[in-house]
């Protein structure tokens, strides 16, 4: 239960604001690394693709400054309850972030690889979609996070498994590829690793849905399959 | 082989891990059941100050009552050794029963009620006699007067209070001359030299400074191994710490009750949130 009331104490009150402010200003970055380089991969767009690496030392600092804030705030404020499952909540939350940003700078890299060699347009049609969908997920785990909703929390976790489809069908397609014409290898290990950063991505996605939910309702849903976090997550709603 | 060994560990570990988990978890229906309340009504004359209160405290844990100041707590603490019974305006109904008997009943003698509940207050109060004296005093009352059981029972319920080695030298030197938190280990160590069967505190840190508060709490948790404990706290932080049980209290209702460790992460009801939290509605 998250309830909407003031604290008496409006300093705590504006502390917890201003993580919770941090964090989506976390996601923010986040989402525009993932949007460049996906952009990058696509474009062949080397600048661009250097532009997602630089912009991960802003995302690491973030992190640490969010990770100081919530130990000062359970230093000294003692939170309890749902203030406690906010503070627990980001700093599991921006873990996630940050790997999130790391992924998408692997992706950059790759970009950078690949813009150098020759390309096949249509091999990363398949792969502009998987990364579309991907940043659908984490731009909805971060709406979820926003506005602490988590019908659209458990949404995004549901899609987790279309997005492992839909990887397993690049990787699959590649490897014909690579079986067809071994020439294809250097290329397609450079996109598998591209593909497989994106499905990182949505899996932390996931996780940030996961702590809202528990940050939201108190209940733990990690590990558990999408219909039994569903059963929690009807049972608590009904509380 | 190696792999063998490893599948072993493994077992040991996740098995480890089970009872680990087992330990953390409480649940008021496997309890052994003290103290009962229900349907319990007060009112001090005309105003009604507990209303439909129904609650059970386990044996051998703390629970704590926490809520703001003026919501029962105390009255319903109070009201476990019959404290209220010496306010005339107070009139109670529903029951109170301490294992199955009704502490309320006329025919229950008060003195032998108060030797089984015994109560620690806010602030200590020593007899102004010796440190040892304090402590037998108890014991006295019940016509005790051999020196070697009595010796033996100081000096018991002092370690029992974490006392001892602190006063050991000095057990004839007037209690006064203590410190406030020795004061108060030493009010303790009264309350369980007639060894009661559950121990009520209300307050019993809030005088006291940090270090000294830690000792009391260490003590709390310790003294469950033999006791029920019943604590009123205004230290939330403190009622998370040291209880098993929590219940919270609001204007001479039970808002809620259940699980230390639940209740502070995850409180069922919007008023326990709000008041454990710092919001008002």
């Amino acid at each position: 239960m998250v309830t909407n009331s003031q604290h008496i104490s409006q300093q705590f009150e504006k502390e917890l604001e201003d993580i919770r402010s941090l964090v989506l200003a976390m996601g923010g970055l986040v989402e525009q690394q993932v949007n460049n380089a996906q952009e990058a991969l696509m474009t062949a767009d080397s600048e661009l693709a250097r532009s997602v690496i630089s912009l991960d030392e802003d995302v690491n600092e973030l992190e640490v400054t969010i990770d100081e804030e919530c130990i000062q705030i359970i230093a000294l404020r003692q939170p309890t309850a749902g203030d406690l499952r906010l503070v627990a909540g980001i700093l599991k939350t921006i873990t996630d972030l940050e790997r999130i940003g790391d992924e998408s700078v692997s992706i950059a890299r790759m970009a950078m690889n690949l813009s150098e060699k020759d390309r096949p347009k249509k091999n990363y049609r398949e792969l502009l979609s998987m990364g579309n969908h991907v940043q659908g997920m984490l731009r909805d785990a971060l709406d979820a996070f926003a506005r602490l909703d988590i019908k659209q929390a458990i949404r995004v976790a549901q899609e987790d498994r279309e997005i492992d489809g839909e990887y397993e069908g690049i990787i699959r397609q590649l490897i014909t590829y690579m079986m067809e014409d071994p020439r294809t290898v250097t290329k397609a290990i450079d996109m598998m690793w591209s593909a497989r950063s994106f499905e990182r991505i949505a899996d932390h996605a996931c996780n940030i849905c996961e702590h809202v939910i528990y940050l939201v309702e108190g209940k733990d849903v990690r590990h558990l399959s999408l219909e039994k976090m569903e059963k929690v997550v009807k049972k608590a709603g009904k509380k | 082989m190696e792999a063998v060994k490893e599948q072993v560990s493994t077992q040991a570990r996740a098995i480890d891990i089970e009872s680990m988990q087992r330990s953390q978890k409480l649940n008021l229906a496997d309890e052994k059941i003290c103290l009962e309340v229900k349907d319990f009504n007060l009112f001090y004359g005309s105003k009604q100050a507990l209303h439909n209160i129904n609650m059970s405290v386990a044996k051998n844990r703390v629970t704590a009552f926490i809520g703001p100041s003026g919501c029962g707590k105390s009255t319903l603490l109070r009201c476990f050794n019959r404290m209220n019974d010496l306010i005339d305006t107070v009139k109670i109904d529903g029951q109170m029963l301490l294992d199955g008997q009704d502490l309320n009943k006329q025919s229950v003698n008060v003195a032998d009620l108060r030797r089984q509940v015994g109560m620690v207050f806010q602030k200590p109060n020593p007899f102004p006699k010796s440190i040892y004296e304090n402590v037998a005093y108890g014991l006295r009352l019940q016509g005790v007067n051999d020196r070697e059981t009595l010796d033996r029972v100081v000096e018991k319920s002092l370690k029992g209070a974490a006392l001892w080695d602190e006063v050991k030298d000095r057990l004839q030197e007037s209690a006064m001359g203590m410190s406030g938190g020795q004061q108060q280990r030493l009010v303790i160590a009264r309350a369980i030299a007639i060894e009661p069967e559950v121990l009520l505190l209300d307050e019993p840190a809030s005088a006291l400074d940090p270090l000294s508060t830690l000792k009391i709490e260490e003590l709390i948790y310790e003294l469950k191994e033999k006791y029920t404990i019943v604590i009123v706290t205004h230290n939330m932080q403190q009622a998370a710490r040291v209880s098993d049980y929590t219940a919270f209290m609001y204007m001479g209702e039970l808002i809620e009750f259940g699980a230390t460790d639940e209740l502070f992460t995850n409180p069922t009801k919007k008023q326990t949130e709000d008041y454990i939290t710092g919001r008002y509605g």
